[in-house]
């Protein structure tokens, strides 16, 4: 009577190689993973070690010193607060109406597919240039000086493929279905961007604005070539004031000999990170409530 | 005061009350080079519902969306010939797409409600045609579209409530609810069964024959039980043999189901083809 046969079948050499493979992958990935990590976690460490003793409120209270037991970072806290603030009202307008443009409104595609590849060019441009653009076309070109509004435009203007694209991408997440319900009872295009296209993709907008704040209030070089270094021991009193933001600050710091300098710095990183930390973690929150909307 | 909706030079554009409420003459569809329809002509009687049946890809739908020029959002869709509305061409260029929506409304063939209330749903119609309704006379449009709609008992104490909430059958009906609420003069309905369960469809069906008095309904559907149930006349569609939907058939749905008079109607309804 005929049993079951177990088969046994010999490895080729490729087949043990293919073995080998499924086993070693998993392990590859777990080092590229873990040297990513170990990077950050350095970064973390050694700036918390150094400058957390610093920590203090007097840190954005107090303005900057040459004396570094006195010494804070106010006047770039606030120069950052104010370019970056206003940046996104140069940006979040601007990206989300070209977003909208470009995902919804356009009808001349070749001018579409024109202005989509630019954008992701732009988005690829070091920020040094735009700094660059921003002194010859507004501080010198407009007359705006060396001031927050000329560094909040350059720093928009930088931070705007970011937000278009983004926008662009939430336009297209709104399904066909529900724009077709709408204009079947007779609403305009105006009508289905307002009341069905906007309200469903704004969450998603409001993310990608938010990463582009992040970035913005990261940025050192543009900049460094609009207001170049300052010492400045004032609150701005209006956006044609000088100003500083807290990279350069950082860099600032970084660059002198003094140890307490060094630690200084890494205290302010601290700060920045934290700030980082926080308008990511908002983006995160926005888009989940706004998942969790959608569910229902 | 249809008149005043649709015509935006009522002197040149006047709806007449005799006749068909919708004449297509010649009417075709392209897609880029391709045409998809090709040759309907057709009428559309009033305070009856037609069905149109055919296999898939027989151009059933794109021909619905010539109706109420919803074939204007595609593209590279590209309409020919034309639809006549109580004696207007709503291919004109003084007819506003936009009017003819107003009074040609139409349903999709999944529940398509906007992420709203169950009451917002109903009157976003209302609130985006820009006529001004007090609170009142508000709530009164949306009680009625979903009374006409065979959902108010449902909904009545949960207006409130997001519309995802409602079950597919409901969702359908709110969707019914949402096209009358905009008092529309005909219905076009694309497939509104075909993602629904058989006591849902029963009940779709069902309101179709209670509000077909007031309404002329076009209803697209690939079910034949369902044209022969809820239909008053029946059109016949088929792909020829380059894949361009024509109308081969129509006429009283009775005589199409027992007496059919093109061969390719009978084996499609006896279904040997499709």
């Amino acid at each position: 009577m005929a049993g079951t046969v177990l088969e046994v079948k010999v490895l080729s050499r490729r087949d043990r190689l293919k073995k080998i493979l499924d086993i070693a992958t998993p392990v590859i990935l777990a080092i590229a993973v873990f040297i990513a990590i170990s990077a950050v976690a350095a970064l973390l460490i050694t700036v918390v070690y150094q400058g957390a003793g610093r920590l203090s409120l007097n840190l954005i209270l107090e303005y900057p010193s040459a004396n570094p037991a006195e010494a804070g970072m106010r006047s770039a806290f606030l120069g950052s607060f104010w370019t970056v603030g206003l940046s996104a009202l140069v940006s979040m307008p601007l990206g989300i109406a070209t977003g909208l443009y470009l995902s919804e409104w356009s009808s001349w595609r070749r001018f579409r597919r024109f202005v989509e590849f630019n954008i992701a060019n732009l988005a690829g441009v070091p920020s040094i240039i735009f700094g660059l653009v921003g002194l010859s076309l507004l501080t010198y070109g407009l007359g705006w000086g060396r001031s927050i509004i000329a560094g909040a435009f350059t720093l928009g203007i930088m931070t705007l493929p970011l937000v278009t694209v983004s926008a662009a991408e939430a336009v297209k997440t709104v399904p066909e279905a529900l724009k077709h319900g709408a204009y079947a009872l007779g609403a305009t295009k105006l009508q289905v961007t307002r009341y069905i296209i906007l309200p469903r993709s704004l969450p998603m907008m409001m993310t990608g604005a938010i990463l582009a704040i992040s970035r913005a209030i990261g940025e050192a070089a543009p900049i460094l070539i609009i207001s170049g270094l300052l010492f400045i021991r004032r609150d701005p009193v209006s956006i044609f004031d000088r100003f500083t933001v807290m990279p350069l600050q950082i860099f600032n710091w970084v660059s002198r000999p003094q140890v307490a300098f060094q630690e200084l710095a890494s205290a302010a990183i601290i700060v920045l990170l934290m700030l980082l930390l926080a308008l990511n973690a908002s983006a995160i929150a926005i888009r989940y409530r706004f998942q969790k909307r959608l569910v229902l | 005061m249809l008149t005043k909706r649709l015509a935006v030079q009522p002197e040149i554009l006047r709806p007449s009350d005799g006749g068909a409420v919708i004449e297509v003459k010649n009417l075709a569809v392209k897609y880029g080079n391709k045409y998809a329809i090709k040759d309907i002509n057709l009428k559309f009687e009033r305070s009856q519902i037609t069905a149109i049946i055919g296999p898939s890809g027989c151009g059933k739908s794109t021909f619905l969306r010539c109706l109420n020029r919803m074939n204007d959002l595609i593209p590279e869709a590209k309409v020919e010939g034309k639809v006549f509305y109580r004696g207007i061409d709503i291919y004109s260029d003084s007819v506003d797409p936009v009017a003819v929506r107003t009074v040609v409304g139409m349903v999709f063939q999944r529940p398509n409600p906007f992420p709203m209330s169950i009451f917002n749903n109903v009157s976003f119609g209302l609130k985006v045609n820009g006529v001004k309704f007090t609170k009142q006379e508000m709530y009164e449009k949306v009680k009625d579209a979903l009374i006409k709609a065979a959902l108010w008992d449902e909904v009545k104490d949960r207006l409130d409530a997001p519309a995802y909430s409602l079950s597919g059958g409901q969702q359908q009906r709110l969707c019914i609810a949402r096209a009358l609420a905009v008092d529309p003069d005909v219905i076009l309905l694309d497939e509104p069964t075909v993602s629904l369960d058989p006591i849902s469809t029963a009940k779709i069906e069902q309101l179709l024959r209670q509000i077909c008095n007031e309404y002329t309904i076009i209803i697209v559907t690939h079910n034949m039980q369902q044209a022969a149930r809820v239909s008053d006349y029946t059109a016949v569609m088929m792909p020829d043999e380059q894949m361009i939907g024509r109308l081969i058939e129509f006429g009283p749905t009775k005589e199409i189901f027992t007496n059919p008079r093109d061969k390719r109607t009978e084996d499609y309804i006896s279904g040997r083809i499709g």
